[in-house]
């Protein structure tokens, strides 16, 4: 039997209103409240075992104090889920929802829930952190809410691949996770549009992301000077791309020698790069690395030097944030090795 | 321009003495395949193999898949300008082979090249794996480069499926559907009243192994230009390249266009379909900003009020998705746009490489990046020792006891952006 606590507020456990919203946490025995709809939805398959009431200001003013007493709380009943709320639209009562169970998921390891309306502050608060059920914004929509929060509740406590938002019913969490609609893309695409000329409500399937714009930093003033790094999305590697870089999505970059290197070539070097034909890459690796040319203007003086490292990926359908962590960390070994600027390959 | 599409429903593929196509089920003589495919010196073997729904079998590295068809009225053949000359088709009478396709295979030409498995959870991400393959396994002779390897493979696979559809030509179809474009102006006292549709197709012309084909003319070298529905029925557009599997367009879906056929469906009830704008995907700025700002002109010019534009592949053509977008919406006119997503495989990451607000109605084929688990197969046709190398594989992909892991990105169709799937994700 999974084993439940719950976590409501003074109202939803019948103490009081507004002029009771300032008592502390308490444990009850058992189910209260909200609780008895959801141990009807969980039949035999989940029991509540505790119930946490407490009231919303107290919370929200002591919330260091309130998270670490009910933590304690809930640790004692060892329990298999933790289920906060619903809070509808109630904003003190869904930042502590939500604040409470991350708490517990980040403490004690075990799988959260809770629900809200989605414009509640607590949805956007932690959203992205925690399950949270998309409910309506008043306690009238219980029914409806118990209906989506208990089977993923229970999915969650078995540890089942949890579906698409829009299956689950939870809030959109910034991870994208696939399924199948009922029609094709097409036909969605067809009715998408008929609904959007016909200025009619429709729903995008992938809402845009705010960009990031990165500033360009000030030109080097003296390039005769400056010690130059060459760094590729190209995926130009040593020959047999010793550290496995993948074709396409790479998981790692490398970081390769070329102290003495005057000249790429097909013998020594090649592309590990999936996206384009590789033929005239591998004849002369140095068309997406440009060493033989940095060696000449090396030796003319035209730049102060050639970095000793060049740091290579593969720019293939890798992921926007692998992209970003990889240059997080290798461009601070730049920075300490004393590179003034960077050339940057794509391909 | 109308086009009458005769189908000939396939249940099933076996091998005999004599190719033909009776009771539904297509009988292929083995022999006269290979011969086919060693007319080209480029190959040194060519081996022919059959692939059934249900069945524990797994095709890669997959090139192309392409559904056998034969004109039998109308002007020109199939594939014009590949195979047939360049004739203007898309009018007449085509018959079809339904549920027969030719997939090519053989030795890998770049990396980007799929998995199709007739069983098991592989099967449900690939509209392949509901057909009666006919796969031709061609090997290069030594030495071959890549592009010319590509061009010898994606020949043979339209001479097969030609060869095959030609069994079509005298029978009588099981089932019939009549697709009719009218001229502009008379769609326009047709449909007075209805709001007017394009539909704009983002072909895949990236170059080194990105190559879509439109009459024989290389689609980087076109300006976006008009092309009847029909016209792409016959195999007036075809693929030549390498994108990821998951989101290259198949020839087989350019043949089986899911957007010309949901829109056909409508036309003349809640809209009016008056034609395809294509247009291309080149690397270049100066080409994006061009074909872009011509998609754009040719919507305003034909008076649409809505496009629906799909994309090809992912990364660098979304630039010119966002492109279209922007400049057809600054003009007035709706978009719906068909893409694919790369959010990582924890689906955290940022989707697409560009972004606009005006994007605001977006069809989703799914995260490419997600992780499949796919089990081993009794049978393998092809390579599979590619697993690790092709796109969405990685070090380790493929293991002893011959299953798979790997992104979805590797399945043959998986996410692709004419909205042919139900998948999808959010």
């Amino acid at each position: 039997m999974i084993r439940v606590v719950h976590y409501i507020n003074q109202f939803f456990a019948n103490v009081g209103g507004e002029e009771m919203a300032h008592i502390p946490a308490e444990v009850r025995e058992g189910m209260l409240g909200p609780g008895l709809a959801l141990q009807q939805a969980f039949k035999d398959e989940a029991e509540i075992v505790a119930t946490i009431v407490c009231g919303d200001s107290y919370f929200n003013e002591n919330m260091d104090e309130a998270k670490k007493t009910i933590i304690e709380m809930v640790k004692k009943y060892e329990p298999d889920l933790f289920i906060a709320g619903p809070a509808f639209n109630a904003g003190r009562y869904g930042v502590a929802c939500g604040a409470i169970a991350k708490a517990v998921k980040d403490e004690l390891n075990i799988p959260v829930l809770t629900g809200m309306f989605e414009e509640n502050p607590g949805a956007e608060m932690f959203k992205n952190d925690i399950y949270i059920v998309a409910t309506k914004n008043s306690a009238a929509g219980m029914r409806d809410a118990v209906k989506k929060m208990a089977p993923l509740a229970l999915k969650l406590a078995k540890g089942e691949k949890i579906g698409a938002s829009i299956e689950e019913g939870y809030l959109p969490n910034g991870k994208r996770v696939n399924f199948f609609e009922k029609e094709i893309g097409a036909k969605r695409a067809v009715d998408m549009l008929l609904a959007k000329l016909n200025n009619k409500e429709f729903q995008t399937e992938f809402p845009m992301p705010d960009f990031d714009r990165v500033a360009p930093n000030p030109a080097i003033k003296d390039i005769t000077k400056a010690k130059i790094a060459l760094v590729t999305s190209g995926g130009i590697v040593p020959k047999g791309n010793p550290d496995h870089i993948e074709s396409s999505s790479a998981s790692k970059y490398g970081k390769y020698d070329i102290d003495g290197v005057m000249d790429l070539t097909e013998e020594t070097y090649q592309t590990a790069h999936g996206g384009y034909d590789p033929v005239y890459a591998n004849l002369d690796p140095d068309r997406v690395l440009p060493v033989d040319i940095l060696r000449e203007f090396e030796k003319e003086g035209k730049i102060g030097s050639l970095h000793r490292y060049y740091y290579a990926t593969v720019g293939n359908g890798t992921a926007v944030k692998n992209a970003k962590a990889f240059a997080e960390k290798f461009s601070k070994e730049l920075v300490a090795d004393g590179v003034d600027a960077v050339i940057l390959t794509s391909t | 321009m109308k086009l009458e599409l005769g189908y000939i429903h396939i249940k099933d593929i076996q091998f005999s003495d004599v190719s033909k196509v009776e009771n539904g089920i297509l009988y292929v003589n083995k022999e006269e395949v290979k011969a086919l495919i060693l007319e080209d010196q480029n190959f040194q073997k060519a081996d022919v193999d059959l692939a059934k729904p249900g069945e524990s079998v797994r095709i890669m590295p997959v090139k192309d898949v392409i559904e056998p068809r034969v004109k039998v009225e109308g002007p020109g053949g199939v594939f014009p300008g590949m195979i047939n000359k360049v004739e203007t088709v898309g009018s007449g009478k085509t018959h079809v082979l339904k549920g027969a396709a030719v997939v090519t295979t053989g030795k890998i030409v770049g990396f980007q090249e799929g998995i199709i498995d007739m069983s098991g959870p592989g099967a449900e991400y690939t509209p392949f794996s509901k057909l009666n393959n006919l796969v031709i396994v061609c090997e290069p002779v030594e030495g071959l480069k890549q592009h010319e390897h590509e061009k010898a493979l994606r020949f043979a696979g339209y001479k097969v499926a030609a060869y095959l559809g030609e069994l079509a030509r005298n029978l009588t179809p099981d089932e019939v559907e009549v697709f009719e474009t009218p001229t502009l102006t008379e769609g326009l006292k047709m449909y007075p009243d209805l709001p007017r549709v394009a539909y704009v197709e983002m072909l895949q012309s990236q170059g080194l192994l990105h190559d879509t084909y439109v009459y024989g003319v290389d689609a980087k070298q076109i300006l976006p230009t008009m092309i009847y529905p029909t016209e792409v029925m016959d195999g007036a557009i075809v693929s030549g390249n390498c994108v990821s599997a998951c989101d290259k367009n198949t020839t087989y879906h350019h043949l089986n266009n899911p957007v010309i056929h949901e829109l056909y469906k409508e036309h003349g009830k809640t809209l009016n379909f008056v034609g395809v704008i294509i247009t291309n995907e080149n690397v270049y700025l100066a080409d994006k900003e061009r074909s872009s700002n011509w998609s754009a002109k040719l919507a305003e010019f034909f008076g649409v009020d809505g496009v629906i534009v799909s994309e090809e592949g992912f990364g660098n053509p979304d630039t010119d998705l966002i492109m279209n977008c922007k400049k057809i919406e600054a003009k007035g006119i709706k978009t719906v746009l068909i893409t694919d997503e790369y959010a990582g495989r924890d689906g955290t990451s940022q989707s697409l490489a560009d972004a606009d607000p005006s994007a605001n109605a977006v069809v989703s084929g799914g995260n490419a990046n997600e992780i499949i688990e796919l089990p081993p197969m009794e049978k393998l046709i092809g390579h599979v020792e590619v697993a690790d190398v092709i796109a969405g594989g990685f070090d380790g992909s493929l293991h002893e006891d011959g299953s798979i892991t790997a992104e979805l990105q590797v399945i043959t169709g998986a996410t692709n952006e004419m909205g042919f799937n139900t998948l999808s994700a959010r």
